[in-house]
């Protein structure tokens, strides 16, 4: 067996189910490390639920006496606000500096003796992360917005999995894009303006704010295509929603995976780059 | 006398610090500003898009919406400039750094605020005036002397409010120390409520932010009283001038809060 740095390639005869195992181990111990927090989930559901209030009428008085807004109905835009104030701690779109942080103390050297590629170690955590996430911030406000407004529940059968595959691969596809925000520690050693950028951007061409589909269409395209972003919320939002045929529904996700491949890769390739200018300070 | 005057010089050097401090990486400084400048600006383009699918929202044009956003981003960026790092009281209070602060011999909370006073949101502060100057320009008012004092008195009242609400709300890791972003859930949630008419909420939850925590009375009241028009939701046409007298209130309801917080506060023992 030869070297075990993440610098050199890793080993070539490790076997697949190993893998698999150490990848289920992390997500596992992501996981149990979150659900440590669980005051401060109940004070994250609370919030969100007073936004998910906020964001609610506003939309719904958009929707007017008309009834429907930019192809949405009332109930599609109650669901929309509701889930996507859940989905927000789920894909943990701000407030993550782990990374950054161990660049900056050189504790990342830590991470790069382990036997694991740290893309691949922190994606697990991300993942169990997300798995804790699901059940304490996405399913309460997805139960409390039913009780106060009528929303939109699923007409086809294929909507439920469909959104299930897209909400995983936003969730792999944010950690893609906080890790580079986070790398960017790397060379600056202090990510404080490439993660103002991030959370001023993410925010409003995730379609948080408002759904993306209000903005005229060529920039609605624009978006999609040429930014990961409409990828990391509007994109399982309008899956889950039924906002298109099924066809499109597919095809969104599948652009959102290909945004997430990409991104992965743009991970592992920086990653690499790193690792030959870091110098780890201190003794 | 010679006192109060130590005391004063012990405060300027705090802020003298915190602004060498603070601007001796001038890119980072100049990032910080820009980004701040930023997050106004998308609340505002954010009203801009939502009035690109309608023309109307809750009976209220795009002019006279704007009039209640630039008194709220004002108001809001004005606060956060000035009283908003108490956000940090929880982080202060769970590592026991509240211990520091109280044994020196100044007040508890100006040192907090002055600790570190966010230069870079002066930024913030500056777009949300522009904003204001541009929406009571655009918004068609047919000024008056007493409107022209009322367009200068309620967005220092919405200061006064939104500082008491920092306050108030940050008091509560006195008692819960993983309150966590609960607090966010008055301070900006309260800046997104006004930034919108009242009438576009509905039921027990415009009743709570708006007249129960008075959010009302920080732009939705002036803006009507400003622009001359009724107020759907029939409250008289002097509700508009309240709002001084509701940021007092607020005021002193924050500095109780405040008051009994520390003498509740229990160091980590640390």
């Amino acid at each position: 067996m030869g070297s075990v740095t993440a610098t050199v390639a890793p080993p070539t005869d490790s076997n697949v189910i190993l893998w698999f195992r150490t990848f289920w181990a992390i997500s596992r111990s992501g996981f149990r490390r979150y659900a440590t927090y669980r005051q401060a989930a109940a004070a994250g559901v609370v919030t969100n639920s007073v936004f998910g209030f906020l964001r609610c009428y506003v939309l719904l008085a958009v929707a007017g006496s008309a009834g429907s807004a930019a192809g949405y109905d009332r109930a599609q835009l109650a669901t929309f606000v509701w889930a996507g104030q859940g989905l927000l701690a789920v894909i943990l779109l701000w407030g993550w500096a782990d990374l950054a942080d161990r660049i900056r103390t050189g504790d990342v050297a830590g991470d790069l003796l382990r036997p694991v590629h740290p893309v691949t170690s922190y994606l697990a955590t991300d993942l169990g992360r997300a798995g804790y996430a699901a059940l304490a911030r996405l399913l309460p406000p997805m139960l409390v917005g039913p009780l106060f407004f009528d929303v939109h529940l699923p007409a086809r059968w294929s909507t439920v999995p469909l959104f299930g595959v897209s909400v995983v691969t936003a969730v792999v596809l944010c950690f893609g894009c906080r890790f580079l925000v986070n790398a960017a520690a790397y060379w600056l050693q202090d990510v404080r303006g490439p993660m103002i950028l991030w959370t001023l951007g993410s925010g409003v061409l995730a379609g948080l704010y408002f759904p993306l589909r209000f903005l005229p269409e060529p920039l609605q395209l624009a978006l999609w295509l040429g930014t990961p972003f409409p990828s990391l919320l509007q994109t399982p939002l309008d899956v889950l929603v039924e906002r298109d045929p099924p066809v499109t529904q597919l095809g969104l996700v599948a652009l959102q995976l290909c945004w997430a491949v990409l991104i992965l890769a743009a991970c592992r390739l920086v990653q690499r780059r790193a690792e030959r200018r870091l110098v780890v300070q201190g003794g | 006398m010679a006192e109060a005057g130590g005391t004063v010089t012990a405060y300027r050097g705090l802020l003298r610090a915190q602004a060498r401090s603070q601007t001796a990486y001038r890119a980072s400084f100049v990032v910080d500003l820009l980004g701040n400048v930023g997050a106004t600006a998308f609340d505002v383009v954010t009203v801009l898009v939502i009035y690109g699918v309608t023309r109307e929202l809750g009976g209220f044009t795009l002019p006279e919406t704007l009039v209640m956003v630039g008194i709220s981003s004002c108001a809001f960026a004005t606060a956060d400039l000035l009283v908003g790092n108490i956000e940090r009281l929880p982080r202060y209070v769970r590592t026991g750094l509240f211990d520091a602060v109280l044994l020196r011999p100044l007040g508890a909370l100006p040192q907090l605020l002055l600790m570190d006073l966010p230069l870079r949101k002066v930024s913030r502060a500056l777009f949300g005036l522009a904003v204001l100057v541009v929406a009571l320009a655009t918004a068609g008012i047919g000024w008056t002397p007493g409107r022209v004092l009322l367009a200068v008195v309620a967005p220092l009242a919405g200061v006064v409010f939104f500082g008491s609400v920092f306050v108030a709300t940050a008091t509560v890791s006195f008692y819960w120390v993983e309150s966590g972003e609960l607090a966010n859930s008055v301070t900006y949630g309260g800046r997104d409520f006004t930034s919108y008419p009242v009438t576009v909420f509905e039921g027990w939850f415009r009743a709570a932010f708006a007249y129960g925590l008075g959010f009302a009375f920080v732009s939705y009241q002036p803006a009507l009283a400003l622009l001359g028009r009724a107020d759907p939701l029939g409250l008289p046409a002097w509700a508009g001038w309240a709002a001084p007298g509701v940021a007092l209130v607020a005021a002193a309801g924050a500095a109780a809060a405040w008051r009994v917080g520390v003498r509740h506060y229990r160091s980590t023992g640390s």
